[in-house]
């Protein structure tokens, strides 16, 4: 192969991995501060992929770009008032039983819905096309699809790092009890969070339903890459997570782009255990007292 | 305020394999009484999962038989009643076919898609002696070193696709001294189909410059697309399976590559979710929606009022495959599977909405009957979500043999165990 080839599969490696990140940073965020771990973050991803179907013919793809994402945020807010807040402090295995429910019934209402049968939506012709980056010929849909991810991101780390939400939040992850004793209530910030994890994951649904398949199931093909990304990268970091996300896209592109794509989903699946050998707490973990 | 909670990231871990082997196994069926009234038929094909789109055609079809059947006095004038289960994977549908057999006392068991499946419930039947029609099977070592006396196949063999479509290719000049690339679902089928597709080929003088194989629940396809296109194949094999299919067609054309394209193994169901636009190439089905026969044209019009879309080639598979048991039963005036089998080994013959009748070959169980090739229509030629394609004539012609299409004994050689 190529040393051409092999850096585009590089660079296709670190964008698929982008895909992941959207998923994988609203599983971290709800775990890192409720202790949840949610098994429904899938249904939450198919549930935006649909929502694009329905709003785009009044909407068009880039109204629901915005739209989708909110109504997916909201219905997150409405899961953790109703449910979410319930299991905070109760034995996980409980929130566990409980989000996988939440996901089986999601994916048979949406398969009550709209049938079973997958459900056909392509790029809208604007965003159609190649864009050539010196000799790497790539599809324009992508690079707009990285950029919006991109902004996406780096506007949660601002609103995590530079914000007094984000301090709350931050302080919260590592000492619930303190910042309790200081007067300051988390039940708000935990909507805010969930509102922003389950959103995160509604956006990725958008933009992925143009290229993949859309079927009641397909949220059940990503949550379990995500779940990876999560381990590997580590509870409570938030560039643990990026750096987990890029590093599985990387490794599944490369194991394809050298002939082993047969190997790709396993690679991934050794690259956690090679982790959790020597670095149980994941790449960039942080030492959080109440999970130790 | 107290911390109560004992969450560690072991426990976690722990939790998360502990469900994961968990979700493996579904719900039991309820339990039902017995009554010597009906005739009980079992139906087992995946419902979720990269084949689940398709199941859900099937469960439709089956349905829509089971209701015309006991519209029109049922099987030896009594009621048929279904039992259907989704049946998930290999293990799982051996575990729920032994059920059905052994506790719900089922006549025959009708279904399946995947091809590892097919041959777990085949071995549970034969150990029961109890039929097994498979609707959706395609691997040809089902009908070869894996067959067994109560399968048989409705579902054509991938020799029989490969065939058929591979006359289009030839006829448009893709093969003889023509680079051609593959991309192979990675499990039983796909295999299976990768080395029928070799044969072909190369006994017609294409190159083969390529293959990857692809794991079942691959959604990105970006990664194979750009190898694909640094080497510039003359004819690019699609030989995957589900929603692998969709989601190539549909980054396919999202990278405008414009190789062109084709399969050896198709679903209707899988171009319609890829969208005008998106799919493109040439295909082999077993059936399609557009076959202008009476037979045809009467199963469309009831699916497409029972469900408001049209019926899919996995849904002709149960529906004629129950059909086809209905009439042996009512023609022998008998439910037991060995004499049913003896009848379909006899070579009798049956209405399957083409042209021409079908029967089972006695060789290796598969059903003989024609097949069609479909390509692509252009985006500005089309008129409505469902007819993107146009059909060629039923493969073998009128005056063809309908084993022409079918394995040889010399390719594929089936021993049933006595």
């Amino acid at each position: 192969m190529s040393a051409m080839l092999l850096t585009q599969q590089i660079l296709n490696g670190l964008l698929d991995g982008v895909y992941y990140l959207l998923i994988a940073l609203g599983l971290s965020l709800i775990f890192s501060l409720g202790g949840i771990v949610n098994l429904a973050h899938g249904a939450f991803y198919a549930i935006g992929a649909y929502l694009t179907l329905v709003l785009s013919p009044y909407l068009g793809f880039g109204g629901s770009i915005v739209a989708a994402p909110v109504a997916v945020a909201l219905l997150g807010v409405v899961i953790e008032r109703t449910l979410f807040r319930r299991f905070y402090r109760s034995d996980p295995i409980l929130s566990l039983l409980l989000t996988f429910g939440l996901a089986m019934v999601a994916e048979q209402v949406l398969r009550m819905i709209f049938g079973a049968p997958p459900l056909s939506y392509s790029i809208p012709p604007w965003l159609r096309g190649q864009v050539a980056i010196g000799s790497f010929i790539y599809s324009f849909y992508r690079v707009v699809l990285l950029g919006i991810a991109v902004a996406c991101i780096a506007g949660l780390w601002l609103l995590l790092q530079k914000t007094s939400f984000g301090r709350v939040v931050r302080a919260g992850v590592q000492n619930p009890d303190m910042v309790g004793a200081l007067g300051i209530s988390l039940q708000p910030y935990m909507s805010a969070v969930a509102a922003l994890g389950i959103g995160l994951a509604g956006l990725a649904g958008v933009l992925l339903a143009p290229i993949y398949s859309i079927h009641p199931a397909m949220g059940q093909e990503i949550i379990t890459p995500a779940f990876v990304v999560v381990v590997i990268g580590g509870l409570g970091s938030f560039w643990g997570v990026v750096a987990a996300a890029l590093l599985v896209g990387l490794v599944k592109g490369v194991m394809v782009g050298i002939g082993y794509s047969a190997a790709s989903t396993a690679a991934i699946y050794l690259l956690m255990l090679l982790v959790l050998l020597f670095r149980p707490r994941g790449l960039f973990g942080e030492r959080i007292t109440r999970f130790e | 305020m107290s911390d109560n909670n004992q969450f560690t990231r072991r426990r976690l871990l722990k939790t998360a394999g502990g469900i994961a082997l968990v979700s493996g196994i579904s719900a039991p069926a309820i339990l039902r009484a017995q009554t010597a009234e009906v005739i009980k038929i079992g139906h087992l094909t995946p419902r979720t999962g990269f084949l689940g789109p398709l199941g859900e055609y099937a469960v439709m079809a089956i349905d829509l038989a089971v209701e015309e059947i006991n519209a029109s006095g049922g099987m030896m004038g009594r009621k048929v009643e279904l039992l259907k289960e989704d049946s998930v994977n290999p293990q799982t549908a051996s575990t729920k076919a032994e059920r059905m057999i052994e506790r719900d006392k089922v006549a025959c068991i009708i279904g399946e898609i995947s091809s590892a499946s097919c041959l777990t419930i085949a071995q549970v039947a034969s150990r029961n002696k109890t039929l097994f029609i498979n609707t959706g099977g395609n691997s040809d070592a089902l009908r070869g070193k894996d067959c067994q006396r109560y399968m048989f196949h409705v579902e054509s063999q991938n020799s029989m696709y490969v065939k058929t479509v591979g006359r289009s290719f030839l006829r448009d000049g893709l093969v003889k001294g023509k680079k051609w690339y593959s991309l192979t679902a990675d499990y039983a089928f796909g295999h299976d189909l990768l080395k029928v597709s070799k044969r072909f080929m190369e006994a017609n003088g294409g190159n083969f410059v390529g293959d990857d194989l692809v794991p079942t629940d691959a959604t990105d396809f970006s990664a194979y697309l750009l190898k694909l296109r640094e080497a510039k194949p003359d004819l690019v094999v699609i030989n995957l399976a589900g929603n692998q299919t969709t989601n190539f067609l549909k980054q396919y054309a999202e990278f405008g590559l414009t190789f062109p394209v084709g399969g050896f193994g198709f679903d209707t169901a899988l171009a319609w979710a890829a969208g005008k636009g998106n799919f493109v190439g040439t295909w082999p089905v077993v059936w399609h929606h557009l076959i202008d026969t009476p037979g045809s044209k009467a199963f469309v019009a009831a699916f497409t009022k029972k469900y408001s879309k049209p019926p899919e080639n996995q849904a002709w598979g149960d529906y004629i495959a129950t059909k086809i048991v209905a009439q042996a039963v009512n023609d022998l005036k008998s439910a037991e599977s060995p004499k049913i089998i003896e009848h379909f080994e006899k070579g009798a013959k049956f209405d399957v909405l083409k042209t021409r009748q079908g029967y089972f070959r006695g060789s290796d169980h598969q059903l003989m009957h024609e097949m069609y090739a479909v390509t692509a229509l252009p985006a500005d030629k089309i008129k409505n979500q469902w007819d993107i394609f146009t059909s060629s004539p039923p493969v073998p012609g009128p005056n063809e043999d309908l084993e022409v299409i079918a394995a040889t004994k010399e390719e594929n050689s089936c021993t049933f165990a006595s």
